[in-house]
């Protein structure tokens, strides 16, 4: 399990490269590792642009035997007014830089996102390795 | 990080050699948008072999230097974008739309090549108007 915080442009760096190191351990396919990485450095980047500062949990996790990498991105900013518009394409509040969490949800294998207005915003997302 | 940025001939030709923050990525394109004044180049390739993630502020810093150096005249091309790249650049929704791309160095460099030559051709045939005389005596 990692901890990450993210308070400026180089931890996104050092996330996405914690996470790619958590893909090799868990023997992801160099696709599927870029694929999770592109996905932690936009969510480090939207806790940055939205947030300012939160962290990025990396867990590695075993179901049966098949191994997966969950992604908790979790910030005490302002949170998200209008959670169904955020997750449409297209859609950034941040004059188009985060391209947002439509594309994470795609690039990930499940995805989960809590947020509430005023206090923070939580997204859970999970990779699975291929079978 | 930086960047290092090659002169060859009417080109320059920038290596992103590792990750790059986004800090880096704002000193890149300052530096590529002065340089190709400085150098007065043509052409620029950025080459993007080494590069692990392309999120969404890369891909739109690609994009400005692309937009920015050809206000001052001079052609980009992208050149690296590894195959897996390409895939997650595609799931994510970005894209480098008006901005040429080549699989590699020696692809950009040709390509460039090719645009150069078709540029002095152009410039070669005789012009029909002769442009700020007429513009000076419109009817005469």
């Amino acid at each position: 399990m990692e901890h990450i915080p993210i308070r400026a442009d180089t931890d996104v760096l050092a996330a996405r490269q914690k996470g790619r190191a958590l893909g090799l351990q868990a023997g992801f396919s160099s696709i599927d590792i870029t694929l999770l990485a592109t996905a932690i450095s936009e969510l480090a980047r939207n806790i940055l642009l939205y947030a300012h500062e939160g962290e990025i949990e990396l867990r590695l996790l075993n179901e049966g035997g098949r191994r997966g990498i969950m992604v908790i991105a979790r910030d005490q900013g302002p949170g998200i007014v209008d959670i169904e518009r955020a997750l449409q394409d297209g859609f950034s509040t941040s004059g188009g830089l985060g391209l947002g969490l439509p594309g994470v949800k795609r690039l990930m294998d499940t995805f989960e996102l809590k947020s509430t207005y005023g206090a923070g915003t939580v997204v859970t997302a999970v990779k699975w390795e291929l079978r | 990080m930086d960047v290092p940025v090659l002169k060859q001939g009417p080109y320059l030709i920038a290596t992103v050699q590792s990750a790059l923050t986004d800090a880096d990525l704002a000193q890149l394109r300052r530096t590529l948008v002065e340089q190709v004044g400085r150098y007065r180049s043509r052409g620029l390739i950025v080459d993007v072999t080494a590069v692990d993630v392309l999120d969404s502020f890369a891909c739109r810093t690609l994009r400005d230097i692309a937009h920015m150096t050809g206000f001052r005249g001079a052609e980009t091309v992208i050149v690296g974008i590894h195959a897996d790249l390409a895939f997650a650049m595609v799931q994510l929704g970005l894209s480098l739309e008006g901005v040429t791309t080549a699989l590699d160095l020696e692809e950009g460099l040709a390509y460039l090549d090719r645009k150069q030559r078709s540029v002095k051709a152009l410039g070669s045939r005789p012009r029909q108007s002769a442009g700020p005389r007429n513009l000076l005596h419109p009817r005469g």
